[in-house]
Parts: structure tokens; C-alpha cells; sequence
């Protein structure tokens, strides 16, 4: 009901949106459950196991009932506090957890059978017969218990992550919160206000008091003014934190586009990481409810909630209000309500000697005992010393007393302190460091307290950092001690709601202790307290009571459980921003990406590297007939491939050669200028890590390639060996794989090609085999390499990337005039088994220079990265598996990567297993499939039979050990 | 988490590749015993308290820097190049 002349909200300005497909009428400024309540719409949801009707309860982010769907389809989001959804023209708000309807939900049943659903009922219960509950058990229990759905549809919505930097972080903008951003900004430092509700100010929003002689919320908007002025300070509304991290820094969820309708380019959310010099947490406290029998009803709802409908959206939860209370906040909220003309039926005050009525009548000594009204609060049943009274009521105003709002100090493994004088858990200094709390969350619940505490913890945060604070007034508001009297549970029979967001109720809690579950994060779990969205937030120290009750313990000594990031729900597209889709890894594009795509080329992803996979031409429908006839054409005439994508490291010093040696196992100081050579790189273990050739450039200036995977952990490792082990090597590097664009040219009419292109002349004085040099292409200085990767006479030219592209079509063109043209990588990879070259699928980790063959690379005459490792005993020998290769020479005559070699007549089975093949492809030169394999012994075992067996793909294959290079074994073709 | 590279100034913790012990600086001479390498390579501690390690300020200037830090309060409490404490011989 809708209270003419109050509340916050804009009367001008009405707003429509639709609750389960019915038009609703509220005013901008309303929340879902504003408008809802003046609506009288008192059933909102189901709960999560017993689907019992259930209302709005609080007006805050420790909403525990009225969670609710918002959106359709690609939208739709579920679990939205109706407290925090701002409401909006066109808003689709759904109720969740029910079937068919919310108002007849015949899932309801499971409250009937709530004796048999009590704690660890699904542990006792569905433990037969096991096969039972994946396809059974767990579909039913599914589809019966839970809040809100997912619509199985692709989020389109946009998201985003920002970073903010501050000298102080102000978590809150109650009493607290705004006195300490006032103070500090003042002082000149730069203040970051956080908070998340959609109007700064906190609880004083919600009350009626008066600040400095005038009302609290005009005194908020003037503070806000001020604030909003300062170039050094930035208010950010709407934005939770939601978790504290190491050295000052915050993740903050900020809510951009939920209360807009249609998006414009605005992102939904914006995850926050906050890095602040330091913090002041002013989180407030959460009213706690207390628990009797039927506690759960559409009606009851917090007493400070009830006083926040009031007086920000000038909204009557009721029409005859009964307030239960163990603390003067519950008169509170009988005087707020009288004068505001809402008939206050009776406050129920536990204690003995709480204050009198002003206008209302109060029954001292007395406990709520029963409920009454299925799905709205229709009485309530209450109980003294001379006996049990019913009252008629629409609604039950609750307040328990206060928690803190301790959970960010908790973040980083602190635990708060029980404070006897608030029967709650308080914050301790340094649980966070550079953190400090004031007001509400540090147990001071009065305003002037607040406001107070807010000022001086300012002070001493940003003294602390250089700035002064000059002196100013305290403004004067309310200083009303906080009388109250600890009241956790009614006794008696019946439910009793503890956390009502995952139905747990105090005789579960009870149950978890008799069962021996008495440590409280036994008792979470078993009951599932406290685990719902909410976290338990305004349940958690009510079961915690119940328990140490249960148990015989004091509160302090029963503990409480572990605070843990998220403070609220993040979804994970907020935390994953940008990495939507294609948007989770980079994509790394070559200078002639566009010129494969054109040539229809399906690329391939190698590291993040797009690199195409083969050039179909007309008539060709498989991809093994572009490979067969890519491969031919780099043997018979000539192939242009772009190798841009390995790793390039220009290393320059007068000690390059010496730093060379170190790394490399073979020695590079003695390489001449102008000449490249291949060198075997070692991890400190012995195993090979990386592989390539280091070109010579000048005495005092190398390049390096690497293998394309590698060439990020190679520029570390180098780094890594400089930096770490030897700085006095007066030796420099840097990466520049991204500035040159460089590619093969193989095939037998590789240098008539270059010859057309490259200015100098190319023959075997000026660039011999593994010679290389500058030189000119179309006036543009680029390098020339005389190394190849497929056995074939071959160059690597080298140009700056911008000339990547049109270097690339140039070569293409001239190869397609004599006969060849573009390959991809089947072909390349084709082309080095047969020459028996390495990739990463042969030095993959756990392969040693002799497992390769390639021993006599490590000098015996130098130390070097691995040698010392490699030497070990079991890291060579006859036991080692040994690079081979491999030719089908049975009936079946494929051959598979990944699959086991055993002796021809063993079992297949792990204990006989004698290696494994590594790269296999079909070679259009032998016109059979090749493969590369590592065998127990192989080098000496050339020319024995052995079975390759594949497991997994059911191919077996009676194959002949070779040696691992089947084309040209004297090279003659390479250096020719 | 915040790390301060000597060069860079302070810096998101994503900046950072983490490599392990700082112990990695002591490379032991080629001769040394394979105890000696096998502690070198493979044992470490598991402090809880102040422990030294090498991070590298992969995202950013490319140095190797040495961060003592505090595994239980989970404070920096310096960071120096790798270059500079290996040059100092520690």
C-alpha cells in the first residue's frame, strides 16, 4: 500500500513493468519489491525444497525470499533480488521454482512430506541402488528442488572489466561511509565512494531522523553535492565489493545496465579490480531475524526493512502491522509507522522491560509462537507468562538486533572477534591489511557513532599518507543506545525458518548436532546452511546460536564459518569480460593471412597463430590430394611457405657468442659471420626444450629462430639465463618475431625464383647451404637464409612485416610461373618426415639429445644449460626409446600418431609396450605412409619388424624400423 | 596482488610470470655432485613466512626480479632485480 506524501521515489514519473505476465504500476525509483509491496503483492516466490509461498523479507542485497527472473531468452537472468532490480518501463520480471503457477504450485507437495526432507534426508536416502542416482535420484531432485533457471541460450549481453586507482577506497556510503570520503576528500586525496545501492546515503535513506538540525536525507544530498564537485573524488553507485585480495586491491561488481531498459551500447555489468592505497569498510550491519514456528510466511519481513519501505519509497508493507522485537529498533518501527498513520496492531517485546508504547499498545515478556495464512500472513500467535493470545495481522515486522557486516575483512583468512556487548561477531584491525572499518560494520550502530567514526578513521588513513586534515564540525544526529537482548530462536514445535533461501530450519541445525556434525562447518554442510546465493547472510549467526545451544557451547567457542568472495552473486561473463567467444585467446594473424583465406585456404590454429592448412585447387575435394600435390611441387619445381610465425630473437653484445654457448649444447662463438647453424637447447634437467637455427649476422649480432610453440618460454628462458645466472655477459636481446615476415622457398627452382626477385645475385659463393646475408628486395633491405626444413634446396627470406604481404604474393606469382606455388602446413609437415626432421611432437618434454639422436651435439669442450643433467645415469642407453622410422610393410598400411609399438607376436599390453610413433603422415615421394617413432633400443634395431598398435582407433599395422631419415640421407638435394 | 618492478614501478600481479625459489640463482659449478644438483633442481622449501622468489616481468620490461615476500600475510616486503642480487653474489 502506497502512503501518500512519502518516500523517495519520483510520483511523477509512473513506470510499468510485468510480474508473471500481470502489468504492475510503480514510479521511478522503485525496486521490483517496492512496487511489488504497494502493489499488495505480498506471494512472490517458492522456496527451494518445501515450495512454501514466500514474500519480500528484507529491502537490501541479504534478500533471501524474493529472488525472481528478469528477462527472456538470451537475457534472462535468474535469482535477481527483487530488492536490488530497479524497475523500468518494459522490465519482464518471472517468479521462479514453481509448476505450473506460483499461486497454485503443485511441487508444494514436497511441504507435506517435509518430516521425511529434513537434514541429510538426500544422504540417507538415495544411497540405493547406486546406478540409481546419476539417472534417477538426481533429475527428480533437480526438477523439484532449486531457484532459478538458465535459458540454455547464448549470453549476448555485454560485459566489461575496468581497473581504478585510488589513495582511499570507501566501501559504503551510509553515516559512515560518507563522513570518511568527505573527510579524506577535503584533505585532497583521491577518495573512491563505492556502493551498492542505486542511491548513496545507506540506512538514512530508510529512516527518519535528522542530521544537523535537518532531515537525514537532505543532509545525504548535500554531503553528495559536495562529494560529485571534487575532481578528486568518483562516486560509484550501483557497484557491490565483493572481494578483498592482496596489497589494497578489490574486486567490485557495478551494476551499468540493469536498470535501463535496452542497453544502447551500454555493457550489463562491470567487474572492477580497485587497487586503493587505503580502505575504510563501512558495510553497515544486517538486521537478523529471529526465528519461531512458521516464521516463513509472505508478511514477515525485517522491522528495519518495513521503516525503508516507509520512508524511501513511501510504501506500507501492511495494513495492520504487529511488531516482534528483542530490541528498541522494533518500537522504532511501531513510531514510524503510527505517524505515518499505519495501524501498528501490538509490539511484541521479548524483554521484560522494554519502553512503553507512544500510541500502540506493547506486550512485554512476549515470544512469537505461531503463524497463521498460507499465502499471506493472516495472524499471528504470541505467547507470555499467561498464556498464548492470537492477533490479526497482515504483517510482522521481525528485528533480532544487528550483525556486522564483517565479510570483507574475512577475505584473506581473518576471523572476526565476538563482541558480548553487540552478541555478534566484530571486525579486529589487520585482518585485511590497510584496511580499517567504521560505523555499523564495526559494531557502532548509532548515527552519531557512525558519522564520528567515519571522520577520525579518515583522518588517520590519509595522514598516514601524506595529506591534512584540517579541522571541522561533527554534525549531530541520533545517539540512542542500543539496548537489546539476545533472542535466537522461540522454543516449541514446528518449523522454524533459519535460512530460508535453502530451507533450513532449527531443528535440521538441532538434528546436525545430535548426528555429531558439531563443528560448524560440519553443520553448514550437512544442513546446507548458509550456502544458498545469499550466503546466510542474515541466517548465519542465528544457526551458529542454535548449534552452540545444540551443543553446549558458547557462541565464541561454536565459531562461525569461513567468509569467502563473492560478497554477492557474480556472473561469470562480468568476471570473464571480454573473453566471450573468439575473445578468450588472442588471434595472431601473418602478413599473408588475408592472400590464404583468398585462396581459400582452411586455417589452422597453431599456438595463436592462424596458419593455413592447405591451398585447394580445382577438382581437388580432400585434403590429401592438396597435400600429395603441395609436396610434389617443393620436390619437383618450387613451394613458398610463410614461416613468419617462428620465433625470432635478435641477441646483440660483444659476449653474444659466449651467451650462445651457454644456452645452445653446441658452440656458436666459433660461427662465422654470415653463416647459420642448427642448435639443440636444453631445460637444467637434461631434456631438450627447444630446437632452430642462429644466424650469424656480424660479430657482435645474432638472430635466433625458435620452434613457433616455444617462442615465448625460449625469450624467457633466455632472459631467465642472462638475468639470473649470467648478468656479467655483456649481451642483449629482444624479441622481434612480429617485425619481420619471413618465408621458405623450396624446391629445385628455389634460387631461379629468388633470382627474379632479390636485387644481389644469388649462387653457391654468395650464399652457400646454411650461409645467409642482406640483401635487397625491391628496394627494401631484407635478409636471406640459405637453411631448409624439407630437405629440398631452400632459402628463408626475411623482409620487414609491413612488406610481408606483397613479398608474399610476388613469390607466389613467380613460384605458380615455374611450375609450383604456395604449400600449407600438411605439406610442410609431410615434407620433414621424410627428411626426418624434428618438431614438438618429438621433443615434447621427456626426450633427451640421445633419444634424438643427437648426443654429439652437447660439447664435450664447454658447459651449457642441461649438460651437466643430461649426463645422468638413465637419460642414455640401450633402455632409452630411440628416434626411428617407420614403414608399414603388412597388409594394413596406415599408420597413426599416438600409437603403441610392440614385438610382433606380444600381447598389446602396457607391460610389453616397446615406444611410440610420434608424427606420421602419407609421402607422395615413397607413395606409402612414413612415420617417426621412439623405440626401446631403435637405433639398433633398423630393419626389425614391430606392431603398431592403435588402441583407441583400432588400426594395426606390422611396420619395418629404418632409420628416421628416408629422403636424401646424404643431403645431397639440401646442398646441391 | 601487486608487485613493484625495480624498473616498471608497482604493477598488477597479471603482469607477472612466476618461476619458483629464488634458490634457482645458485647455480651450482658442472662438477658439483649430483647432490648437489639434485637439491639444486628439484628440493624446495615450503616456507610459511618470508620466502624469496623469481617472478618476470613477462608483460612488461622483461626483468627477472627477486620478491621476498611473506606466504602468510602475504606481503611484498622488496623486490630487486635478479641481475643485481646475482651480481652481488647472493
Amino acid at each position: 500500500m502506497r502512503i501518500a506524501g512519502r518516500g523517495q521515489v519520483d510520483r511523477g514519473t509512473p513506470v510499468s513493468f510485468t510480474f508473471d505476465g500481470h502489468s504492475v504500476q510503480g514510479f521511478a525509483g522503485d525496486t521490483v519489491a517496492s512496487a511489488l509491496l504497494a502493489n499488495d503483492i505480498k506471494l512472490v516466490a517458492r522456496s527451494f525444497k518445501y515450495h512454501r509461498p514466500r514474500g519480500v523479507m528484507g529491502a537490501g542485497s541479504d534478500e533471501a525470499n524474493a529472488l525472481v527472473t528478469v528477462g527472456r531468452g538470451a537475457h534472462q537472468e535468474p535469482n535477481v533480488r527483487a530488492t536490488m532490480q530497479e524497475i523500468y518501463d518494459g522490465l519482464e520480471v518471472r517468479s521462479q521454482n514453481r509448476w505450473p503457477s506460483l499461486d497454485v504450485d503443485l511441487l508444494a507437495i514436497n511441504d507435506l512430506a517435509a518430516p521425511f526432507l529434513g537434514a541429510g534426508f538426500y544422504y540417507k536416502t538415495f544411497m540405493w541402488p547406486k546406478a540409481f542416482w546419476e539417472r534417477v535420484y538426481e533429475p527428480i531432485i533437480r526438477r523439484s528442488a532449486g531457484l532459478g533457471a538458465l535459458s540454455g541460450e547464448h549470453n549476448e549481453d555485454l560485459y566489461e572489466k575496468a581497473f581504478a586507482f585510488c589513495d582511499l577506497l570507501v566501501i559504503g556510503a551510509g553515516p559512515a561511509g560518507l563522513m570518511a570520503a568527505v573527510t579524506a576528500a577535503r584533505a585532497g586525496a583521491e577518495v573512491l565512494l563505492v556502493d551498492e545501492d542505486s542511491v548513496l546515503g545507506g540506512r538514512l535513506n530508510g529512516e527518519r531522523e535528522e542530521i544537523d538540525g535537518i532531515p537525514a536525507a537532505e543532509w545525504v544530498a548535500d554531503v553528495v553535492d559536495e562529494l560529485a564537485s571534487m575532481p578528486n573524488v568518483r562516486l560509484m553507485p550501483r557497484t557491490t565489493v565483493t572481494g578483498a585480495y592482496d596489497q589494497g586491491t578489490f574486486g567490485a561488481l557495478e551494476r551499468v545496465g540493469h536498470h535501463l531498459s535496452g542497453a544502447n551500447g551500454r555493457p550489463l555489468e562491470c567487474f572492477w579490480r580497485i587497487v586503493a592505497k587505503r580502505t575504510i569498510l563501512c558495510a553497515g550491519a544486517i538486521e537478523r531475524p529471529i526465528a519461531f514456528k512458521n516464521n516463513d510466511r509472505p508478511g514477515i519481513m525485517g522491522a528495519a526493512a518495513v521503516r525503508t519501505y516507509l520512508h524511501r519509497y513511501g510504501v506500507a508493507p501492511g495494513r495492520a502491522v504487529t511488531v516482534f522485537t528483542n530490541n528498541d529498533d522494533g518500537h522504532r518501527t511501531a513510531r514510524d509507522l503510527k505517524a505515518a498513520g499505519v495501524h501498528v496492531t501490538a509490539v511484541l517485546d521479548s524483554r521484560k522491560d522494554g519502553p512503553d508504547g507512544e500510541g500502540y499498545p506493547v506486550i512485554r515478556g512476549a515470544e512469537v509462537c505461531d503463524t497463521g495464512g498460507r499465502k499471506a500472513l493472516e495472524s499471528v500467535s504470541y505467547r507470555t507468562v499467561s498464556g498464548e493470545e492470537k492477533l490479526g495481522t497482515d504483517c510482522l515486522a521481525v528485528t533480532g538486533g544487528w550483525n556486522p557486516t564483517v565479510h570483507l575483512t574475512c577475505h584473506m583468512n581473518g576471523r572476526p572477534e565476538w563482541r558480548e556487548d553487540i552478541q555478534s561477531f566484530g571486525p579486529v584491525e589487520g585482518m585485511v591489511l590497510g584496511l580499517t572499518t567504521a560505523g555499523a560494520c564495526n559494531g557502532t550502530f548509532s548515527t552519531t557513532g557512525a558519522l564520528k567514526e567515519g571522520a577520525e578513521k579518515a583522518k588517520e588513513a590519509v595522514e598516514v599518507l601524506g595529506f591534512e586534515v584540517g579541522g571541522a564540525d561533527m554534525p549531530l544526529a541520533e545517539d540512542a543506545p542500543y539496548n537489546m537482548e539476545p533472542l535466537w530462536a522461540v522454543a516449541g514445535r514446528g518449523r522454524a525458518w533459519l535460512d530460508f533461501q535453502n530451507d533450513v530450519t532449527v531443528k535440521d541445525v538441532k538434528q546436525a548436532a545430535k548426528e555429531n556434525f558439531r563443528s560448524v562447518e560440519h553443520m553448514k554442510r550437512y544442513t546446507t546452511q548458509g550456502m544458498a546465493p545469499d550466503q546466510g547472510k542474515n541466517s548465519n549467526m542465528g544457526a551458529l546460536a542454535v548449534l552452540a545451544d545444540a551443543t553446549g557451547r558458547g557462541i565464541p567457542e561454536t565459531g562461525t564459518t569461513t567468509f569467502r568472495p563473492p560478497f554477492v552473486p557474480v556472473s561469470i561473463a562480468a568476471l570473464g569480460a571480454g573473453g566471450q567467444g573468439t575473445g578468450f585467446a588472442p588471434e595472431r594473424f601473418t602478413t599473408s593471412h588475408d592472400a590464404s583465406v583468398t585462396d581459400g585456404a582452411p586455417m589452422i590454429e597453431a599456438g595463436l597463430w592462424f596458419r593455413p592448412s592447405f591451398y585447394p585447387k580445382a577438382g581437388e575435394t580432400k585434403w590429401r590430394q592438396s597435400c600429395d600435390r603441395e609436396v610434389r611441387m617443393v620436390r619437383n619445381a618450387v613451394g613458398v611457405c610463410d614461416v613468419s610465425t617462428l620465433g625470432k630473437i635478435d641477441i646483440q653484445g660483444p659476449d653474444a657468442g659466449a651467451f650462445l654457448d651457454f644456452v645452445y649444447t653446441n658452440t656458436f662463438s666459433t660461427l662465422k659471420v654470415g653463416k647459420v647453424r642448427y642448435g639443440l637447447m636444453l631445460r637444467e634437467d637434461g631434456t631438450v626444450m627447444d630446437d632452430g637455427t642462429t644466424a650469424r649476422l656480424g660479430d657482435a649480432h645474432f638472430v635466433m629462430t625458435t620452434t613457433t610453440a616455444a617462442a615465448g618460454p625460449v625469450m624467457r628462458h633466455l632472459e631467465y639465463v642472462h638475468q639470473c645466472l649470467r648478468p656479467e655477459l655483456d649481451v642483449s636481446m629482444v624479441s622481434v618475431t612480429e617485425q619481420w615476415a619471413q618465408f621458405a622457398v623450396a624446391g629445385p627452382k628455389a634460387r631461379e625464383l629468388l633470382s627474379g626477385i632479390v636485387g644481389e645475385g644469388i649462387n653457391e659463393e654468395s650464399f652457400p647451404f646454411m650461409g645467409c646475408g642482406e640483401i635487397t628486395v625491391g628496394g627494401v633491405r631484407g635478409r636471406l637464409f640459405r637453411i631448409s626444413f624439407s630437405g629440398e634446396h631452400a632459402y628463408e627470406i626475411a623482409v620487414p612485416a609491413r612488406y610481408g604481404e606483397s613479398l608474399y604474393q610476388a613469390l607466389v606469382q613467380k613460384a605458380e610461373a615455374l611450375g609450383g606455388g604456395a604449400y600449407g602446413m600438411e605439406a610442410l609437415n609431410v615434407l620433414r618426415i621424410e627428411k626426418g626432421f624434428i618438431t614438438h611432437s618429438e621433443i615434447h618434454g621427456r626426450t633427451t639429445a640421445f633419444d634424438i639422436g643427437m648426443e654429439r651435439m652437447v660439447s664435450a669442450k664447454k658447459d651449457c644449460i642441461g649438460k651437466t643433467m643430461s649426463e645422468r645415469p638413465g637419460l642414455s642407453g640401450a633402455e632409452r626409446e630411440q628416434l626411428v622410422g617407420l614403414k608399414p610393410v603388412g597388409a594394413v598400411k596406415q599408420l597413426t600418431a599416438g600409437a603403441h609399438l610392440f614385438e610382433v607376436d606380444a600381447e598389446p599390453v602396457r607391460e610389453n609396450e616397446q615406444g611410440y610413433t610420434t608424427s606420421v603422415g602419407f609421402s607422395p615421394t615413397f607413395e606409402r605412409f612414413l612415420g617417426l617413432a621412439f623405440l626401446r633400443n631403435g637405433r639398433a634395431r633398423h630393419g626389425e619388424q614391430v606392431m603398431m598398435v592403435d588402441h583407441l582407433r583400432g588400426v594395426n599395422a606390422r611396420c619395418e624400423v629404418c632409420d628416421p631419415v628416408f629422403f636424401d640421407p646424404e643431403g645431397g638435394r639440401m646442398r646441391g | 596482488m601487486r608487485l613493484t618492478c625495480p624498473r616498471c614501478g608497482e604493477r598488477d600481479r597479471r603482469e607477472f610470470y612466476y618461476q619458483g625459489d629464488a634458490v634457482a640463482l645458485n647455480r651450482p659449478d658442472p662438477e658439483a655432485s649430483d647432490v648437489v644438483w639434485d637439491d639444486y633442481l628439484h628440493n624446495r622449501d615450503n616456507p610459511a613466512g618470508v620466502t624469496r622468489d623469481l617472478w618476470y616481468h613477462e608483460g612488461g620490461c622483461g626483468a627477472w626480479i627477486v620478491v621476498t615476500r611473506n606466504t602468510l600475510t602475504h606481503e611484498v616486503l622488496a623486490t630487486e632485480l635478479a641481475s643485481d642480487v646475482k651480481e652481488a653474489g647472493a
